[in-house]
């Protein structure tokens, strides 16, 4: 069973079925809870605030204790999964204490303790594999900086670097674009993809709806249970959103918009924070770029002039 | 000259001077090691109310003839039980449940204590007397203290990942409970060895106050381990030291010099302290008004 985590040739899985959360307080966070995943893909957790996406989370690292149902990493429970150093976990910046006197290198090679002796002594497998991981998010330069002393961008791209060295291989983001310039945050999804090409599941847990379609394959939408699962395109429909969020989101129609057709025409949409999720005429999803979707776009422009037929 | 050297001599000559210095500090290093983990934990709170709800386990120890730190512990953990179960069955928040149980298990000491008369004195609990520890009590300090070394020389780094990030550790798979326990554990036994040399009332500056200094002079968690170590343990030797000159109130000369110590580190520690921090600030407004010149 154990080696079967590291099995680079197949991808990962990972099954939630029939997930109930009770905390002892009585409130009930999750119930029903069922999606599976297979890697690599990247998939976005997306829900309202109180949607259970933390307990989700909680839940695949083996912090809380269902009420019912079950989470299974590659057939096997989550314990063995945490012992094999296959879930590896990216903190959101508030639950880190900046302060704490660690260095950028002390962090990541914290990645490698479970894999360590009793004392914790690095080997030179150890410190080689933090040497790679720090190059990977380019910073390199900056192993020996206390961590506070980072911009933001690169104290989010600290704790990737840490999820590199221990090899994990379902890696669990939380929030990982809040605060982070653009640059950052496109240099983090390209590290995600390469993760995907190596079998990994990347979960990514984010009220940040219109990055989702940007980055995300797969995406589970999330309010107490799971509303609905599957690849972005599928899920992100007006519909289930509204369902997901209710009243939470602001809608904006842009009756007789200039988007009618798919090229030529644009229109520039600004927002103080969070990159806003389009629609096109028809409900369906409108992307950043084109880069990689240009069989979609074909697909749609064909069902178009279908139409006009 | 030749006069001023020999006063200062003077208590080396007794030999249960000798000994209290010996014994503050070693329990000034121990407490300074493992202030290290209780600042950055953020348990400092947690150490008065252990400080404190160790007071009736000591009295009732006393009282039965058992050796103290037996009842010190039993009654720490207690404590801690207490807090853990309040706090998870109630909306309460944790201060005020520390509040609630370390006080109630004082005053239940202090009524122990008062309603035995003779059977433990009073003073020695809240204020210590490590002039006159007696050597089983002196016994119990050293192999608390050289426990404390060896679990906290074996298993820093994964104590300070517990303290640092305990989510992270989990799921690195490691026992995050069993670390909880054995930090907790290690404070409630460093409590009774310092409650001996400063007293309840004062433990938890023991506890706190050479981490905090530590914590303003390094930037890494190992150096901080050990600056720790050295201020407490200087602070103890010194304070004790100092006590002789001041007719015997230990606790106080020890916590004194230790508060002059992290007064002198908050205004002049070279990175951390107040007037580099302010340097500094006034330095990037510099810069930047440097900029708007440019521009």
């Amino acid at each position: 069973m154990t080696t079967s985590f590291h099995d680079l040739t197949r991808g990962l899985r990972l099954e939630v079925s029939g997930l109930g959360v009770v905390y002892a307080n009585g409130h009930r966070a999750l119930s029903g809870a069922s999606f599976s995943l297979t890697g690599g893909t990247i998939c976005g957790l997306v829900g309202p605030n109180g949607s259970g996406k933390s307990t989700l989370f909680k839940s695949m690292m083996g912090f809380v204790r269902p009420s019912a149902g079950v989470v299974t990493i590659n057939g096997g429970p989550v314990r063995e999964a945490l012992k094999a150093q296959v879930v590896a976990y990216v903190p959101q910046a508030e639950e880190v204490d900046w302060d704490f006197p660690v260095s950028v290198w002390d962090v990541v090679l914290m990645g490698r303790y479970g894999s360590m002796n009793f004392l914790r002594r690095a080997r030179l497998a150890d410190r080689l594999a933090v040497e790679e991981s720090l190059r990977r998010v380019s910073l390199w330069e900056f192993r020996d900086r206390q961590i506070g002393e980072l911009s933001g961008g690169q104290k989010k791209r600290v704790f990737l670097a840490r999820a590199l060295a221990q090899g994990g291989r379902l890696i669990l983001l939380d929030e990982p674009f809040t605060g982070v310039d653009v640059q950052t945050e496109e240099a983090i999804i390209i590290l995600l993809r390469e993760l995907r090409t190596s079998g990994c599941i990347i979960v990514v847990s984010t009220h940040n709806l219109g990055s989702v379609p940007e980055f995300c394959d797969q995406a589970v939408l999330l309010n107490k249970t799971v509303l609905a699962c599957g690849p972005t395109a599928s899920v992100f429909t007006e519909q289930n959103l509204t369902a997901a969020f209710g009243g939470v989101l602001r809608h904006f129609h842009f009756e007789r918009s200039t988007i009618q057709s798919h090229d030529g025409r644009s229109v520039k949409i600004m927002t103080d924070d969070e990159r806003p999720l389009v629609f096109g005429k028809d409900g369906h999803l409108e992307y950043k770029d084109r880069e990689g979707r240009e069989s979609l776009i074909d697909e749609r422009r064909r069902r178009e002039t279908e139409a006009e037929r | 000259m030749m006069e001023l050297c020999h006063d200062l001599l003077v208590p080396l000559q007794y030999d249960y001077m000798v000994r209290a210095l010996v014994v503050s500090a070693l329990i000034g290093v121990v407490c300074g090691f493992l202030s290290a983990f209780v600042t950055l934990k953020g348990w400092s709170l947690l150490g008065d109310a252990l400080s404190h709800a160790v007071v009736p386990g000591v009295a009732l120890a006393g009282l039965l003839g058992w050796p103290l730190a037996a009842g010190a512990f039993l009654t720490g953990v207690l404590a801690t039980g207490a807090m853990a179960l309040i706090k998870v069955k109630s909306r309460l928040r944790e201060d005020a449940v520390m509040g609630i149980v370390f006080t109630t298990f004082f005053a239940a000491g202090l009524l122990i204590i008062s309603l035995t008369p003779g059977a433990v004195d009073r003073k020695t609990i809240i204020f210590g007397n490590i002039l006159a520890i007696a050597d089983r009590e002196l016994l119990q300090v050293v192999v608390i203290a050289v426990v404390t070394l060896v679990v906290l020389g074996c298993k820093w780094r994964d104590l300070m990942l517990f303290c640092f990030d305990a989510a992270q550790a989990r799921t690195l798979g490691l026992p995050v409970v069993v670390l909880h326990g054995v930090l907790l554990v290690l404070m409630s036994a460093t409590v009774v060895a310092a409650l001996q040399a400063v007293g309840a009332v004062l433990v938890v500056a023991m506890l706190v106050t050479p981490g905090a200094a530590a914590h303003l002079l390094t930037d890494r968690f190992g150096r901080m381990m050990w600056v720790a170590a050295g201020l407490g343990g200087g602070c103890a030797l010194v304070g004790a030291y100092a006590s002789y000159f001041f007719d015997g109130a230990t606790g106080g000369c020890i916590v004194t010099l230790q508060a002059l110590v992290f007064g002198v580190v908050f205004l002049w520690a070279p990175r951390h302290g107040w007037l580099a921090e302010r340097r500094r600030a006034r330095r990037r407004s510099g810069s930047g008004e440097a900029q708007e010149v440019l521009l």
